[in-house]
């Protein structure tokens, strides 16, 4: 399966599982990344990290290594 | 009765807009107890008998970080009368996710969608009778940037709250989530409040590590977490979470509808393709920032600094006030308390006051616009390695001109670990008073070499760098998590008074401090070096008698704790305390106690001595101690101002002056050993903190996950 970390620009994912545990997930979670949403991948940081996305209708920022928390279709 | 009205909502969400329009200037700033979050209090416009208190800005009520713990211990033991939920109408889902959270606390609560303004230029429709029902609490529509409604979202609250009403959440979960729950409920007796055990039963359900400590007697709830974890395979808090957003998605089809014309870019957007494009960003940034530094720092701020020093505090006030106390006829050392000691120790702390006013100018509408969200989207990946965040990068840059603002400026920092360690190591980076130091030692020891300068920013810079990483990896620093999972706001013009306002808030909470702690400090120094014993005989000294002061014989004591770092002489230990009240003074002291009234800036005329006195590398270690340990009693007033703790302020301080401390003696043993081949115990004390030190750099470390805040304080019953 597939992580967010893996979805290219400009591509969008469903979310199906969110690995890990505690703050972190949690705080994942609270931003609205949840089971069954679609996220879209907007543009990576100049530096490479972190990347821009889209979920619920709001931009977001995410760390890679967070991103490979959650996996995608 | 006094009615208190909680403000809760997301960061974002105009919340800070509507409490300044609802109380306008009647508002009191303090402490959340026990915290260093900052806690504004306000009452309501034309009401003197309704407070409102304005909440940190949060996502959720996790028991995770400080803002959200602070804001749900205050709704639990407080129990404000009514809560005013104010929600972006244009980001309006992910808002409703607090919201269901606050509909179980069991206190009324009036929904207020902000921004509605923004909803209809978009073509978009929220139906707000839907909501209402949906959720179970009134809504109103506001727009609190235009001042739409707000009057009459504040009745409504005030008219829920007086008719003391139970409200009962109407959200609900699973058909199974909700049987758990009501056996939770059951559990937990009568220790709680009727309406609030729904949200002791939730956060029991999720293990909320924080819920604990505030029940008389903890029911056994894990025989029902581990039925439902092993059903819905996954852990109950994120059960829960799932549930909460698949109530609003399931609701919010009825209650929103989105504009067809869907796919346009917004002008956000359109802003956002070319400030965060991968290949412009950074010449972007690097513009803005040059702007923010040319114009606070370099033009319009030194200006003004610049003339508030020389002029306002130095040809108007001074001698204005000599005047007069020359025709009261005060006391010589009474005149000399007033003027050299208050006069001028307030007036160089006050000659920043413009600039720093220029500087949060710039600051305000970065953050209102929302460009500071890109700065830390821009520039994580550099700072997250030294435990800072990208919006360290201002503090810093500033801080090359002058540390006080740059300090102060760390408050565009939310994350509380960041901020706290971008206040500790900001002041590191030389700034401008420390320039003449650095001129002086270029040129009487390294006769002016060109290298001199530029090793002064390298140290700097490598302190915050080791400090980051050292510091981040102590239990101080490692306790709090912060996931950086970020809001990139949508961009919009900031208004001119709140703007303004917040440049006030923060140029007037420094001017305290520059009248009390700052105040305090540079009387002493004074009273130190203008009193001592002449021939055995206690008086007070002309300029050129400092040698014989009370500072000097204190100096003179302690000359030998600096004595492994070089300069053990009396007369740079003095200099290096003077450099306390400002740092441009270490050259002026030095000046005169080498028997010369006035020195030119890079202090010529001194040369020779000091070059004979201590030597290259003493000189270099007596360079690196300056630039590191403890700032100006201004600076160290913006300190304590943003660390709004004594302990966390003394940690500070201690921590810069020990780093001063250490380098400087492996400077000085180390660069004595390979130079001239000395070697003794003191040389194998450096190498030994030079192993130790690069211990602390590579030591491996694991980041913990539970956030350290006291929240001893049990519910009570009924």
């Amino acid at each position: 399966m597939k992580t967010l970390r893996e979805v290219p620009c400009g591509c969008s994912a469903r979310v199906v599982k969110l690995e890990g545990e505690g703050p972190v997930k949690r705080r994942i979670m609270d931003m609205g990344i949840t089971k069954g949403v679609e996220v879209f991948v907007r543009k990576v940081a100049p530096l490479g990290d972190p990347v821009e996305i889209t979920v619920r209708g709001y931009e977001l920022s995410v760390r890679k290594a967070d991103a490979q928390m959650i996996l995608v279709e | 009765m006094a009615l208190t009205i909680a403000l809760a909502g997301n960061p974002n969400s105009g919340k800070t807009t509507l409490f300044n329009a609802l109380t306008g200037s009647n508002q009191f700033v303090g402490n959340w107890p026990g915290v260093t979050v900052e806690k504004k209090e306000g009452k309501l416009k034309g009401r003197k008998d309704v407070v409102i208190a304005d909440l940190p800005g949060i996502y959720s009520l996790s028991p995770y970080t400080l803002e959200e713990v602070v804001a749900r211990n205050y709704l639990i033991h407080e129990k404000p009368d009514v809560i005013l939920n104010i929600v972006d109408g244009t980001n309006l889902e992910r808002n409703l996710y607090l919201s269901t959270q606050l509909m179980e606390l069991g206190i009324p609560v009036v929904m207020a969608v902000n921004m509605m303004d923004l909803v209809r230029k978009n073509g978009d429709q929220i139906y707000l009778e839907k909501l209402s029902q949906k959720l179970g609490c009134q809504v109103v529509e506001i727009s609190a940037l235009k001042g739409d409604n707000i009057q009459k979202a504040a009745d409504m609250a005030v008219k829920l709250a007086q008719e003391k009403q139970r409200t009962m959440p109407v959200h609900t979960f699973e058909e199974s989530v909700e049987k758990i729950l009501a056996s939770i409920e059951e559990k937990l007796g009568d220790q709680v409040l009727q309406e609030q055990k729904r949200f002791f039963a939730i956060k029991l359900l999720e293990k909320d590590s924080k819920i604990t400590d505030q029940l008389l007697s903890v029911p056994d709830v894990s025989s029902e977490i581990e039925r439902i974890e092993k059903t819905m395979e996954d852990d109950t808090e994120s059960i829960i979470t799932n549930e909460r957003y698949g109530y609003i998605s399931s609701i919010i089809g009825d209650c929103y509808k989105k504009s067809q014309t869907g796919q346009k870019l917004t002008v956000s957007d359109k802003i956002d393709k070319w400030v965060t494009n991968r290949i412009l960003a950074l010449p972007i940034f690097a513009a803005v920032m040059w702007l923010v530094y040319y114009v606070s720092v370099t033009t319009v701020g030194t200006f003004v600094t610049d003339w508030t020093n020389d002029v306002l505090f130095g040809e108007i006030i001074p001698p204005a006030i000599e005047r007069v106390l020359t025709a009261i006829h005060c006391a010589d050392w009474l005149q000399g308390l007033i003027l050299d000691g208050i006069v001028a120790g307030v007036g160089a702390v006050l000659g920043f006051v413009p600039q720093m006013l220029v500087l949060f100018l710039f600051l305000a509408f970065l953050e209102d616009c929302g460009y500071m969200a890109r700065v830390a989207f821009i520039m994580d990946r550099i700072f997250r390695k030294f435990g800072l965040s990208g919006k360290s990068f201002i503090p810093m840059l500033i801080g090359t001109g002058c540390g006080v603002p740059g300090v102060m400026a760390s408050r565009t920092i939310e994350n509380d670990r960041d901020r706290k360690m971008t206040i500790m190591t900001t002041t590191f980076i030389p700034c401008g008073a420390k320039l003449p130091i650095i001129a002086l030692i270029a040129g009487a020891v390294f006769g002016g070499a060109a290298w001199v300068a530029p090793s002064a920013y390298f140290v700097g810079i490598g302190a915050i760098i080791c400090s980051g990483i050292i510091l981040k990896k102590t239990k101080l620093f490692s306790g709090d998590p912060a996931p950086f999972v970020m809001e990139l706001p949508a961009y919009h013009l900031p208004t001119v008074g709140s703007v303004i306002r917040s440049m006030w808030e923060r140029g007037w909470s420094f001017i305290k401090k520059a009248g009390t702690i700052i105040l305090l400090s540079t009387i002493l120094v004074w009273f130190t070096s203008y009193f001592g014993w002449v021939d055995g005989q206690f008086r007070m000294l002309e300029t050129m008698e400092l040698d014989h002061s009370i500072l000097a014989a204190i100096g003179n004591g302690f000359a030998w704790i600096f004595t492994p770092l070089g300069w053990g002489d009396w007369r740079s230990t003095v200099a290096a305390v003077t450099g306390l009240i400002a740092k441009e003074n270490v050259v002026g002291t030095l000046g005169i106690l080498y028997g010369f009234e006035e020195v030119a800036e890079d202090g010529a005329e001194i040369w020779g001595s000091l070059a004979a006195s201590m030597g290259m590398i003493g000189a270099y270690s007596f360079l690196v101690f300056n630039l590191l340990c403890a700032p100006c009693f201004a600076a160290m007033g913006a300190i304590k101002r943003e660390m709004n703790n004594t302990k966390w302020f003394l940690f500070a301080i201690g921590y810069q002056c020990l780093l001063a401390y250490v380098v400087s003696l492996c400077i000085y043993q180390i660069g004595s050993l390979i130079l001239y081949g000395k070697f003794g115990v003191l040389t194998a004390t450096a190498f030994a903190l030079v192993i130790g030190f690069v211990y602390l750099l590579f030591r491996p470390y694991k980041e913990s996950s539970t956030l350290e805040v006291n929240v001893k304080n049990v519910a009570r019953a009924k």
